[in-house]
């Protein structure tokens, strides 16, 4: 008599099973941009004229469905497999950038394109996002999202 | 003479775009390639510790978007070449 040994059924979890951090940092990310991107286009608009901010207010856009994107592909390739993580992650990047081209080329054509803030814009949403995420996330790598505690600003301030 | 100098403007316009391609795409290969390292690693993290995964693809979404950044400079470098 043979016993039938589930094969699914072990103490580790499976990495598909897992929370997916993906979505909660980019949901995180996505509504910090969309709380700073009136003051950011208020002064595309001040420095640039009407053109700036259009050209901004793309290029936020462009920045925000980078980073929604590359959280979707991610969190469906995770929930097939490490290999797909790996050609998601690579394959995506690619595509993103030719999304990105492909994108800014099509906007060069209309009347309002601005090229410097919308450079501006790109590189520097893109990184201040990140860094701001960064902050939250390095409290714990475990929940990100997390707020550092009034104690924990204080700390650092004691300590520096 | 001036035709010459058309030519030349003309030939110096498309040497600049050939120069914003290039550097496009060779500002591409070095986060490719750090993507690479950076997902490749976690991968390995997540085979050893597969109870850590959360953690780790957290790390590993903000080290390929903090390694993007780098080809969006690239990019920004390309935009700037051609519209400006």
């Amino acid at each position: 008599m043979s016993e039938k040994v589930d094969e699914r059924s072990t103490d580790f979890p499976q990495v598909s099973q897992l929370a997916e951090p993906e979505k909660s940092i980019v949901r995180d990310m996505l509504l910090r941009g969309l709380k700073i991107s009136p003051a950011w286009l208020a002064l595309s608009l001040v420095f640039w004229g009407v053109n700036g901010l259009a050209s901004s207010a793309y290029g936020l856009g462009l920045i925000f469905a980078n980073f929604a994107f590359a959280a979707a592909l991610l969190t469906w390739a995770g929930r097939i497999s490490v290999g797909a993580l790996m050609f998601a992650a690579l394959g995506g990047f690619v595509l993103r950038l030719a999304i990105l081209t492909v994108a800014v080329i099509a906007f060069s054509k209309i009347g309002v394109f601005a090229p410097i803030p919308l450079a501006i814009t790109i590189i520097v949403s893109h990184l201040g996002l990140l860094v701001w995420e960064t902050r939250y996330v390095s409290i714990s790598l475990a929940y990100p999202g997390l707020r550092p505690s009034q104690m924990t600003q204080r700390n650092r301030k004691e300590i520096k | 003479m001036i035709d010459l100098l058309a030519q030349a403007d003309n030939a110096l316009d498309g040497l600049k775009a050939v120069g914003a391609g290039l550097g496009y795409g060779l500002a591409a290969i070095g986060p490719g390639v750090g993507i690479g390292l950076v997902v490749g690693n976690a991968i390995t993290a997540m085979a050893r510790q597969p109870e850590s995964a959360g953690m780790v693809r957290t790390t590993m979404f903000l080290g390929i978007a903090f390694t993007e950044a780098l080809a969006l400079i690239g990019f920004v470098v390309f935009i700037l070449l051609n519209f400006a």
